[in-house]
């Protein structure tokens, strides 16, 4: 699994810069072997190679749940990519750039990546990028929660026209993305001026830390969307927390808009979990802790939901998990 | 709820895996069967690869990982199952 190939997704709202993001990354050398699956041919490095162009056209299953939509489109083409490149019609690309439209959620991307079995085999999802724009980004999240949700399930959080924006209207976006979306970074860019590595290399470095992990606070400007933080001081049983997060999601995951932490699982080094909605990408075991603080702590990006009313189901669901191990002396693996 | 989650998924994130599995099957079966026990239904492991979820009225049901467990679940309960309902983690902070 350790060859499959990174796809960073690119989403924002209309305008806000998306395009010329992807445009100055592709001009980046870093960037030569990328392919680029982008909505509207013809706006973004038409001389590249491996522009390629999807229509959004998704797959409504019969469950109706949105996030967990199977996006056809994509999943045609990164397959058609696979087979071309095997066949050798296409020049090897190590990475793939998905474009959103502006409108899109970004959730039914990530869910197609993530559970069609050809692409979780051969694809990596690497970052999710979103770009806000810094003039009408404010006005953006109060009229439109698509918007909100493109800044809550971010890695990267790409901040576009500061230097045409007041100071002070920058400063208070930024706090206001803060609250939406602590976990990811807030990059100020001008014409997509960025290396690769800063804004690609996000999904291991936004680990969060104790220290900074937020405690509930209001978000009122933010269609309820708000993040707030638990901390648990003894080791959590895996398969008690498995059984109480996927509970969790079948109940609350349209309001569960990403949640992202380490556990200590009671092994040296922490379980890494990160989702989307419905959509968990597979824990990660790691061999160590970042830093001292040795202790579970997870982040949810939440609409509406109570950090008491979770942390108080977490707890039962983990005291039930040391009942059951108590008494699970009659059980070996073999 | 969602067949994505379940029916395309051979792996899904949260099956157990490696030298604990077999473990960690009879854990959640466990759990769960604590967690449904006011709800009328009941779970047992099926040979390590599947989940059976009963009810009393005779109706059984296989899943294959726990995000279709509770959504077959809920149908055979007929009622939401909500991790945060404060009555169910009431019953579970006395459940032995």
């Amino acid at each position: 699994m350790t060859d499959r190939i990174p796809v960073a997704l690119v989403t924002g709202f209309l305008g806000s810069g998306k395009t010329t993001l992807i445009s100055a990354l592709l001009a980046h050398p870093a960037m030569g072997e990328t392919a680029v699956l982008v909505n509207e041919l013809g706006e973004v490095a038409i001389d590249h190679h491996l522009v390629r162009q999807v229509d959004e056209r998704t797959v409504v299953l019969g469950s109706g749940c949105i996030c967990c939509t199977l996006r056809g489109d994509l999943r045609d083409e990164l397959r058609d990519l696979l087979g071309r490149r095997a066949r050798g019609e296409l020049e090897p690309f190590r990475r793939v750039v998905v474009e959103t439209t502006g409108l899109a959620d970004p959730a039914p991307v990530l869910s197609t990546l993530l559970t069609e079995p050809v692409l979780r085999h051969n694809y990596a999802v690497e970052a999710v990028v979103a770009t806000v724009d810094a003039v009408a980004g404010a006005a953006t999240l109060d009229r439109h929660p698509e918007s909100v949700k493109q800044a809550a399930v971010a890695d990267t959080l790409v901040l576009t026209k500061a230097d045409a924006a007041a100071p002070a209207a920058v400063a208070a976006l930024e706090a206001r993305l803060r609250a939406v979306n602590p976990l990811a970074p807030i990059r100020r860019v001008a014409f997509g001026a960025i290396a690769p590595d800063d804004l690609l290399r996000a999904r291991d470095h936004d680990l969060p830390a104790t220290a900074s992990a937020p405690q509930a606070r209001a978000s009122p400007h933010a269609h309820d969307v708000h993040a707030f933080s638990v901390v648990l001081d003894e080791p959590l049983d895996w398969d008690a927390f498995a059984v109480w997060l996927t509970m969790l999601l079948h109940s609350r995951g349209l309001d569960v808009l990403r949640v992202k932490g380490l556990l200590d699982v009671g092994e040296p080094g922490p379980v890494v979990l990160d989702g989307v909605q419905h959509v968990v990408h597979r824990p990660r075991h790691l061999a160590a802790w970042p830093d001292d603080d040795r202790r579970s702590r997870i982040v949810f990006i939440t609409r509406g939901l109570e950090r008491e009313a979770v942390l108080a189901s977490l707890q039962a669901f983990a005291r039930l998990g040391r009942v059951a191990t108590a008494a699970a002396t009659d059980v070996v693996d073999r | 709820m969602c067949p994505l989650c379940g029916a395309l998924l051979t792996e899904h994130w949260a099956d157990p895996e490696g030298a604990g599995a077999r473990r960690g099957r009879v854990l959640r079966t466990r759990i769960v069967r604590r967690v449904l026990a006011g709800f009328g239904v009941t779970l047992s492991d099926w040979g390590g690869t599947a989940y059976v979820l009963h009810d009393g009225k005779g109706r059984a049901e296989v899943v294959h990982d726990l995000t279709t467990l509770w959504a077959e679940a809920e149908r055979l309960a007929g009622r939401p199952l909500d991790p945060l309902d404060p009555a169910l983690v009431e019953a579970l902070r006395r459940s032995t």
